[in-house]
């Protein structure tokens, strides 16, 4: 008997979806998007990749050993952080850097909190805003597709600072610089509707983003198309496809109620019209996840539903 | 009144009684001056002398003092030797000074100079007020310096501005406030971590 007899706290559900199958799901819907990069960036991806993933599953190895709890390799959540960030950085970051991105993901990111479920921020963005601090000139390095190694600009830094629009379609295959998880919009967009589609990911937040997003992009291109990007450019440049499909789905850092959900993409929208067209900086994907990732908590304690028949 | 032998009045503050490690006290400085060993290490030594002279005085004059208006006395007394300590550093050391800039001046509200006022000038004999004033002020040093040296070491491959690691990447954020977090933070873990295993 002994062993056998579990005594568990309610709810005693029994379902197929476990964290091991959701983070299945992400990768598998993550690899439109990586081969595309893959086939645009060559062996500059693959390694990238390869470093990333390396550390970030041997640092949650160490962490777990470090912490003396049960090794959590096995929820595959490590892996989806290896891979998010991999997309997230430029395809010529030296593998070192890739390497200690990799280490504060995982460890400032998720473990001093307690693991995976206690995290405030979502890891992998964590170890960009990291390296995004630490070597600024590095991580805004960007090249162009194609197996030669050619500088080139993104399309949000060409229309911050020049005014020069890319061409839509060129946004939507991914024959732009920028990093693997911004080219191709369209490879993204294939995998974050089988994400949605599967039930992996809450629809609202994605829709609510983009739909932020484009709308409040419309205004200012409405009175100076000249000077400010269409709301199509908006949608299909940059992290943006992305973020709101991978990063601002995670259900760790996002609110659990539906009406926070839509607050959450709300709020993170409206932060990334902000900063493109008015910040320092020509991307603001990852702030504006992150900074929202820090409300989360407030957002939730205010959305709480009201039982039937109870009073607020 | 203290029964301690005299010489733990000393070693407590380097670690039961650390500011930083353990008491989390004076963060402001701490946080905000360690962007090199050096700054570091003149933090702490401008603090000590600020914390031991004033210790000194007040341990004398604890008798005197009415207990309604300790804190306005500490706090005059404390405002005099960091007058001392500013004109001091600006004086002999205008480079030093000029780097910790605002901070020199704002050791007068440090919390843990007037809370060592507080809970030991004020009930002690002057020999002991002043070896707990050393004592805190030593730990303070030891916090600031290793503080100061790694953010130094991370951020520039240098340690008291001397070459250590050959041809190292900056680490950026380690000199900017982020990195003082971050390795605040780290630290106070692993002394948590030892303070654990040697219990």
């Amino acid at each position: 008997m002994e062993g056998r007899l579990v005594v568990a706290v309610s709810p005693h559900i029994r379902a197929e979806m476990d964290t091991r199958r959701v983070m299945m799901g992400v990768i598998v819907s993550l690899v439109p998007g990586i081969a595309v990069g893959v086939w645009f960036f060559r062996w500059h991806a693959l390694a990238l990749l390869a470093s990333c993933l390396a550390e970030t599953l041997s640092a949650e190895a160490l962490a777990c050993i470090l912490r003396r709890k049960p090794s959590t390799l096995g929820d595959l959540s490590a892996a989806v952080t290896g891979v998010l960030l991999a997309m997230v950085l430029p395809p010529t970051l030296p593998f070192w850097a890739a390497f200690l991105g990799g280490v504060v993901a995982v460890t400032v990111g998720k473990q001093v909190f307690g693991g995976l479920g206690q995290n405030i921020f979502n890891p992998a963005l964590v170890g960009r805003a990291f390296l995004m601090a630490a070597f600024p000139v590095l991580m805004t390095r960007w090249v162009a597709p194609g197996p030669k190694v050619v500088t080139a600009a993104t399309p949000l830094a060409l229309m911050k600072f020049d005014h020069r629009a890319t061409p839509l379609l060129d946004l939507l295959v991914g024959k732009v610089g920028g990093c693997m998880g911004e080219t191709s919009a369209l490879a993204l967009l294939i995998g974050g509707l089988f994400l949605v589609l599967k039930g992996y990911a809450d629809w609202r937040i994605p829709l609510s983003y983009l739909g932020t997003v484009a709308m409040l992009g419309s205004i200012p291109w409405a009175f100076r198309p000249d000077l400010y990007p269409s709301p199509m450019f908006h949608l299909l440049a940059g992290g943006l496809m992305l973020g709101a499909w991978f990063m601002a789905t995670d259900p760790v850092t996002t609110p659990v109620t539906k009406v926070g959900r839509y607050m959450f993409g709300i709020g993170a929208g409206v932060l990334v019209v902000i900063i493109r067209l008015w910040g320092g900086l020509p991307e603001g994907v990852m702030y504006s996840i992150l900074l929202m990732n820090a409300v989360t908590p407030l957002i939730d304690r205010y959305t709480v539903p009201v039982p039937f028949g109870g009073k607020r | 009144m203290s029964r301690r032998p005299w010489y733990r009045e000393y070693l407590k503050g380097l670690w039961e009684e650390n500011p930083i490690f353990r008491m989390l006290l004076g963060m402001c400085p701490t946080l905000a001056v360690t962007t090199s060993a050096v700054n570091g290490l003149s933090m702490g030594l401008a603090t000590t002398f600020v914390l031991t002279s004033t210790s000194l005085v007040v341990s004398i004059i604890r008798k005197l003092v009415p207990s309604q208006v300790r804190i306005a006395t500490f706090t005059m007394i404390i405002a005099t030797f960091v007058t001392v300590a500013d004109l001091f550093l600006k004086a002999k050391f205008p480079a030093i000074s000029k780097a910790l800039g605002p901070y020199v001046p704002l050791i007068v509200v440090n919390c843990f100079i007037l809370g060592r006022q507080e809970v030991f000038a004020s009930k002690n004999p002057t020999g002991r007020s002043i070896l707990d004033a050393l004592g805190v002020g030593s730990g303070f040093i030891f916090a600031l310096t290793l503080l100061g040296s790694i953010r130094e070491l991370l951020g520039s491959g240098e340690v008291f501005g001397h070459e250590v690691i050959p041809s190292w990447h900056p680490w950026v954020v380690m000199i900017l406030p982020a990195g003082a977090f971050l390795t605040l933070g780290f630290l106070v873990a692993a002394m948590n971590i030892i303070e654990e295993r040697t219990r």
